[in-house]
């Protein structure tokens, strides 16, 4: 199963690299991870998905409480959260007869157009991770040039 | 608060912190930090390799309990230390290593001698530092000390860049010492709701058993541990790590338990209905095939580490804690039980296979012989540091520890070449004891350079080689599981090592029969001075009992004679 882990670290250099490390060494696997500061200069979060069972998802939330420098993990995968994660997506956009009905989709998503060229599109669109899935999909066909995406970021109610 | 150089802080913390004696060997951008050395008063001992620095600063924590401490030069001498580093962390030995690094500028452009040992070090140390500011160098010192020594103990690492040593900064000489680390709060009580279901399970249990590892060790928890068995007569079975830690003579004892464990330790927790692992990891080495180990047993785990607790085996009462802490709230509650029959079945299963070796008069030398006469002439009171391999399982299974502190092993990490340096450590830590490292000959040969060094400060160690001219316990499987291919493990080109004693000045004798071994461990004890004695033994003789990596612990090859 998919987790949502919650873990607040101390904001010095070589954090990530223990936590990035700690998966590496251990043979768990990370989904994504977003790092970002928070209202605290000297705390930030990081928000990673990891799926495995009960045992290994046991596992990583202990390692990572092993760690110095994490001050707090939370798994929030059975709570009620708000889920996020923003997509950046470029979008070929030669057919100019195609462009109003990318709009059209675009408007559905309330996502918005934030580059426009000659030659593409650069569409913005922030959502939990599924409906973000969805408009990928729906883009296939429209030719789709280059993806960036956040990764999941998440609060607990 | 003073103007401090960065060297004269690293001097200052560690006199704070207790340390007598460090492990170093110096180099371009620890000069500043060895020429602070030159005025303090702790004792500086070279060893004549850094891998030999960091096992003599591990022997010398696990025998006395303190922090040990090693220090190497940037690059080459850090990645020296990078194995004793990690045979500390897999045995949770507090260890504290000190490395210097390039300047600061220098650092991320492939300097001459630069390494990113933080980096390198990150999965084998409990935390580690690169110091780049020598205002910080107080505060990360002292938390080095505290993260090494407390919790679950573990080697810490600090990275000193060139210009931090020579930098002036501030020292605090009232700076706290109680160390605040929000990341990093161990918990020493157990939760007293687990406890007492735990001893729920204890007063219903019918065949339980205790097996103890190295926490009860690291807790100083042997007394508490003697009350618990014998309160509620439960035998116990001890790990490597632990041995000593229970007195061997007594009834409810059961030996080191695992892959060269006891028959009646490994068959009793086999049919144990309940298991109090206690300070222990379930490491693979002990537990077999996980499938079929202990089918029918409730598990209670006490732990200091909670990532240790099922981890390996699904556990029914986690109890994360203290070991000794734990045991004494336990202590409040457990009931005395009898377990007759239990004990009966035990009994007839130590009787049927008991430990045994045959030494002939006139035959070949017999390690398990040559162990029990050093037991009996060192009337069990010794240190023993081990290298690793057949030598080091024998002497787990015929040496009767009464004292944890009193065997010295790398247990987790199973190093070659540990021994050596970690009884000269052991010894430097504790003058008044005897220390005696029990030796392969293919161990040996990996730290040998440290003779120099026990030469140079007369450590008195006496060296006691197992010789059977074999990588042993790899030619103990090829003989057993690849058809005696004997693939690379043959030394019969070993050097004379009576010799390469002599050459660094060191006393040796080289015995080759019975009649030989007792007088020869006489004379080696004689006077308080290193000795080597090289001990030609029977060549093929194997670990038994055994049970083969992978296997359940009830499939045991017993031996028996060869
Ligand atoms: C550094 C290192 N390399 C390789 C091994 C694998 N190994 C385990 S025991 C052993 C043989 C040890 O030989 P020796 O020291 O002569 O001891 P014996 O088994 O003969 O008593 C080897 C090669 C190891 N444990 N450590
Ligand atoms: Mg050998």
């Amino acid at each position: 199963m998919h987790h949502i882990i919650s873990v607040t670290v101390e904001n010095k250099f070589g954090v990530l690299s223990r936590i990035a490390g700690l998966f590496a060494g251990r043979g768990y696997n990370i989904g994504s991870l977003a790092v970002g500061p928070t209202e605290k200069e000297d705390i930030s979060t990081i928000v990673l998905t990891v799926s495995g069972d009960d045992k290994i998802i046991e596992q990583v939330i202990k390692q990572l409480n092993r760690l110095i420098d994490v001050i707090k993990v939370v798994d929030l995968t059975e709570k009620e959260i708000v889920k996020r994660e923003l997509l950046l997506i470029k979008i070929s956009a030669e057919h100019t007869t195609k462009r109003s009905e990318l709009f059209q989709i675009c408007e559905v998503f309330k996502s918005k157009i934030v580059g426009i060229t000659n030659k593409n599109v650069i569409i913005e669109l922030s959502g939990a991770p599924a409906k973000i899935d969805a408009f990928i999909n729906i883009m296939r066909p429209y030719g789709i040039l280059e993806v960036s995406r956040t990764g999941l970021i998440a609060l607990a109610r | 608060m003073t103007k401090l150089t960065g060297a004269q802080i690293l001097i200052k913390v560690l006199k704070q912190e207790g340390v007598e004696l460090v492990f170093g060997y110096p180099g371009g951008v620890l000069i500043p930090i060895y020429d602070a050395l030159y005025d303090a008063d702790i004792r500086h001992i070279l060893p004549r390799h850094e891998q030999g620095g960091a096992h003599a600063a591990d022997g010398y924590a696990r025998a006395t309990g303190k922090v040990g401490v090693c220090i190497g030069t940037s690059g080459p001498g850090a990645t020296n230390l990078v194995t004793g580093i990690a045979t500390a962390y897999m045995d949770s030995v507090p260890l504290v290593a000190i490395t210097g690094q390039v300047q600061t500028s220098l650092i991320g452009g492939d300097a001459f001698q630069e390494v990113d040992i933080t980096g390198i070090t990150r999965p084998i140390t409990k935390h580690n530092y690169l110091v780049k500011d020598v205002n910080d160098l107080q505060r990360i010192l002292k938390e080095a000390f505290h993260i090494a020594r407390t919790g679950r103990p573990g080697p810490v690492l600090v990275d000193i860049p060139k210009d931090v040593s020579v930098a002036v900064g501030i020292y605090n000489s009232k700076l706290s010492d109680n160390i605040e680390i929000r990341g990093y709060k161990p918990n020493y009580k157990g939760h007293i709701g687990q406890i007492k279901k735990a001893v729920e399970l204890i007063n219903k249990a019918k065949q339980p058993i205790i097996y103890a590892g190295g926490g009860v060790k690291i807790s100083g928890a042997t007394k508490e541990l003697y009350e618990l068995a014998k309160t509620i007569n439960a035998p116990v079975a001890l790990t490597l790590m632990a041995l000593g830690s229970f007195p061997p003579d007594d009834k409810l004892y059961l030996g080191m338990l695992g892959m060269h464990g006891t028959y009646y330790a490994n068959m009793s927790i086999n049919h144990s209905d309940l298991i109090i692992a206690i300070g222990a990891r379930f490491d693979d080495r002990v537990t077999g095939k996980l499938e079929e180990f202990a089918p029918n047993a409730q598990i209670i785990h006490i732990d200091i580490d909670p990532a240790a607790i099922s981890k390996n085996v699904k556990v029914d009462i986690p109890i994360v804690g203290d070991v000794k802490t734990v045991l004494t709230d336990m202590l409040n509650y457990v009931k005395e039980k009898e377990h007759k029959e239990w004990l009966k079945q035990i009994d007839v299963w130590k009787k049927q296979q008991p430990l045994t070796y045959n030494q002939t008069e006139s035959g070949p030398l017999k390690p398990q012989y040559i162990i029990e006469e050093i037991y009996n002439l060192t009337k069990g009171e010794a240190i023993i540091a081990t290298e690793v391999g057949q030598h080091q399982m024998w002497t787990a299974q015929y040496y009767k520890f009464t004292n944890p502190r009193h065997f010295i092993s790398s247990g987790g990490l199973g190093t070659m070449g540990f021994g050596l340096p970690a009884s000269m450590g052991a010894q430097l830590g504790c003058p008044d004891k005897r220390v005696i490292c029990i030796a392969g000959d293919g161990s040996l040969q990996m730290n040998i350079q440290e003779l120099a060094t026990i030469r140079e400060h007369n450590i008195p160690v006496i060296i006691a080689l197992l010789n059977n001219s074999y990588l042993g316990m790899v030619r103990q499987w090829q003989e057993l599981f690849f058809k005696k291919r004997y693939m690379a493990t043959d030394l019969v080109k070993n050097p004379n090592f009576t010799k390469i004693a002599n050459a660094y000045d060191i006393k040796a004798l080289k015995i080759t029969k019975k009649s030989e071994v007792v007088p020869a461990i006489k004379e080696a004890l004689k006077n308080k001075e290193p000795y080597l004695l090289d001990f030609i033994i029977n060549r093929e003789e194997n670990v038994f009992p055994m049970v083969p990596a992978g296997a359940a612990v009830s499939n045991m090859i017993l031996g028996g004679e060869n």
